[in-house]
């Protein structure tokens, strides 16, 4: 185990494959070094995405045009959109620790399928290259909204089809890692590690990868629909060709409302990982937090019609889907409930992933709160379309699934690098970060009651106080950003080395050297315990 | 355990068909979409629907379904073939279910090229004229006809991979997870046909 102390350990990063230089990460079919591709190309579109956000948090700053005109700023929330959501939110977490983590954790060498793993990065890219190109070619920029709702995306003579293709691509590439992730779970685990003794991230990652495979085609079709309507006017979506526009967004909310739950299962269970290290204690409920991973991925199947309550639904599906988003709601909160029982009575030792961690329990239950107000019919006539719905969406997915990727940056940061960080940065950026985002994104719960709409780039004087502050908390977000990716960027090459198990874990990642080997393991573990087994004295079986 | 064999070129047979299923279910969600869509505007137009579906020439169609459903038996056949070990029965097999894919292919564009003749085509200014329904049946027939004759066509080339890999020893008696895979694939494609068959052509 500690192959490194007596020199013969030659880690990932270091290991002579078949090419050199560039090559040698282009062609790799490592799942390690597939999952650093997927880490340095999303911290790019990442940033591409949070500078444009800050663009239009200063348009917003006064009312009336400040930095951009109204066409410009339609098309930069459409790209702020299709970049975060397709580019970063849904593929991150499976395609970076997924990649990284799942093989190790199971005992296995690699993922089923290597080459097709690389296939899906390339997919990726050019997806990605798609979405970025839509912005600055041709017609100007999409300006309908990551959602492409028809008619308008059927109409509107700008950059559609670029990202419809993009979207598409990306799709592709998605259900080929959710595949992917299946297969190497029922395949490649090592002998003794039934079912029963995955631990928790691997599981949310099969939940994730059924609701990939099985909903992601679904939007697949739907934008080479609208494709179709747009290039050969084909009718579907056209009421003036006997379509149905509401069709369509039934079609879209399919896919896209289970796609949630692709952003924050994963994001859940790295959490799920950082609340037994950091007690040292088991995690309270394997089998609930499980089960409930798998409850919320079916479930949120069925829950599509709660984007629709105003799209003139009839009367029965609306209190359908209601009823149905509630019922979503109770395995949200068994996890809450288990992540905190994981922490009562452990020794807990307070480093920067449990901060993330809990701030992400903190904000993810702001989300989930004001996401039953949008969930319950009366209320979400009210507060639909305003910027109510954008707070609540960004305490979801940025607050949850964003710091759950944050706190498993800092979580397996020495696993992968090798490297420590420096710890007192680490906080500095977490709760400059964590000041930051509440001041962004709270204030627009409260102007969005009082009635401001969303995706306007203009607005009514009373709501600037509240514009203000948010524009203000971008900036403090942004900082802590800098401070954080300094942080890790510095310390990933000059960082003191990290020992094996810097947080005493006792995952199979723990048990092997930082960074890992090209073959992660000098021989294939037996596993023999409980995933989450810290000794007898703990109590756990 | 075999299972483990890692950057090892071949993977392993159960896992590889393991993955191909998968892949086939996401492939029914895909056509799922547009038979969502065919079943709400059915709903709404059955008249029109009725009319349209007229139109199309069900004998064409039902030579298609035979060309399909025995190149699906040649295929499987194939796979027998290669288990017994028999190279020139396998290869004339696969070898005969690409020609019949071909024959389904060059139907499918006598069948178009007929309508596009009588300028049956989404945005046509004939097909603008009738009514909605039709219209809709048009896009769908279009749409659902035109995905599946791209299906067709990948499989068509899957196999004719599998030609080449069965001449040069890549798939052999021992590991003929490729052919086995296309031949999985194959099948969907079948399958999809009869499906669409009957809701296109016969139900009138």
């Amino acid at each position: 185990m500690n192959a490194s102390e007596n020199g013969s350990h030659v880690s990932f990063l270091e290991h002579k494959g078949k090419y050199k230089g560039i090559l040698s990460w282009l062609l790799t079919t490592d799942h390690k070094k597939i999952a650093l591709l997927y880490l340095y190309s999303i911290m790019i579109f990442f940033f591409v995405g949070v500078i444009l956000g800050l663009l239009m948090r200063i348009e917003l700053f006064k009312p009336g045009e400040t930095i951009m005109d109204a066409q410009t700023y339609n098309g930069m929330f459409t790209i702020h959109g299709i970049i975060m959501i397709f580019i970063i939110v849904i593929p991150a977490l499976p395609a970076i620790f997924g990649n990284f983590f799942l093989p190790i954790m199971i005992g296995a060498k690699d993922v089923a399928f290597p080459k097709l793993n690389l296939f899906s990065w390339y997919l990726f890219i050019i997806g990605a290259i798609f979405g970025v190109l839509s912005q600055f070619i041709g017609e100007g920029s999409p300006d309908t909204g990551w959602t492409f709702y028809v008619p308008y995306s059927a109409e509107s003579s700008t950059n559609v089809i670029y990202a419809l293709v993009a979207a598409f691509i990306l799709g592709f590439s998605s259900i080929l890692t959710g595949l992917n992730f299946i297969v190497t779970m029922h395949r490649m685990r090592a002998p003794g590690m039934g079912w029963f003794r995955m631990p928790l991230f691997p599981w949310s990652l099969y939940a994730t990868g059924w609701i990939q495979v099985l909903a992601t085609p679904i939007v697949g079709i739907t934008l080479l629909m609208v494709i179709a309507e747009r290039v050969l006017k084909i009718g579907f979506f056209d009421p003036a060709l006997g379509g149905d526009p509401v069709l369509f967004q039934h079609l879209f909310w399919i896919y896209s409302h289970p796609a949630v739950y692709i952003m924050i299962l994963p994001g859940m269970g790295i959490v799920t990982e950082i609340f037994p290290t950091f007690s040292q204690k088991p995690v309270f409920g394997y089998t609930a937090i499980l089960f409930s991973s798998l409850a919320i991925a079916f479930v949120g199947y069925f829950v599509w019609g709660h984007h629709m309550f105003t799209a003139g639904i009839s009367y029965g599906s609306r209190w359908f889907f209601s009823f149905l988003t509630f019922i979503v709601a109770v395995p949200s909160a068994i996890k809450v409930f288990n992540w905190i029982s994981t922490m009562y009575g452990g020794s807990i030792d307070l480093k920067p992933p449990l901060l993330y961690a809990i701030f992400f329990i903190f904000l993810f239950m702001i989300g989930g709160f004001t996401g039953l107000t949008l969930g319950s019919v009366a209320t979400d006539v009210q507060a639909h379309d305003t910027a109510f719905v954008v707070a609540h969406f960004h305490y979801i997915i940025f607050g949850g699934m964003g710091f759950a990727f944050f706190a498993g940056l800092h979580y397996w940061f020495p696993k992968i690098f090798g490297k420590m960080y420096n710890n007192t940065l680490a906080y500095a950026g977490s709760i400059v970060i964590f000041i930051g985002f509440n001041l962004l994104y709270f204030p627009q719960f409260i102007i969005g009651l009082q009635g401001m709409p969303r995706r306007y780039f203009d607005y009514l004087p009373q709501f600037q106080t509240g514009h203000q502050l948010s524009t203000i908390g971008g900036f403090i977000l942004f900082i802590g950003l800098i401070i954080m990716v300094y942080n890790l960027v510095y310390h990933a090459k000059k960082g003191a080395p990290a020992p094996s198990n810097p947080w005493k874990g006792v995952t199979l990642e723990w048990q092997i050297p930082s960074p890992p080997s090209h073959e992660n393991f000098e021989e294939i573990p037996q596993i023999k315990n409980h995933p989450y087994f810290f000794g007898e004295s703990t109590g756990n079986k | 355990m075999s299972v483990q064999a890692i950057h090892n070129e071949r993977i392993d047979s159960e896992t590889g068909k393991l993955g191909m299923w998968i892949f086939l279910f996401t492939e029914l969600f895909l056509f799922g979409g547009l038979f969502l869509v065919y079943a709400v505007f059915r709903a709404k137009y059955s008249a029109d629907f009725h009319h349209a579906a007229e139109e199309l020439n069900t004998f064409i169609g039902t030579l298609n379904t035979v060309f399909l459903l025995v190149s699906s038996m040649t295929v499987a056949m194939s796979i027998t073939a290669i288990q017994k070990d028999d190279k020139k029965l396998a290869l004339f097999l696969v070898g005969l279910t690409v020609l019949l894919a071909g024959l389904f292919m060059m139907n499918k564009y006598f069948e178009w090229s007929h309508k596009f003749e009588f300028k049956i085509y989404p945005g046509s200014e004939v097909l603008k004229n009738l009514p909605q329904g039709e219209l809709l049946f048009f896009g769908l027939y279009y749409m659902m006809t035109g995905l599946h004759a791209l299906h067709v066509l990948i499989g068509m080339i899957l196999l004719l991979i599998n030609i080449v890999k069965i001449k040069n020893g890549t798939v052999s008696s021992n590991h003929y997870l490729h052919l086995e895979n296309s031949g999985l694939y194959w099948h969907l494609v079948d399958l999809i046909w009869i499906f669409l068959f009957p809701l296109l052509y016969l139900i009138t």
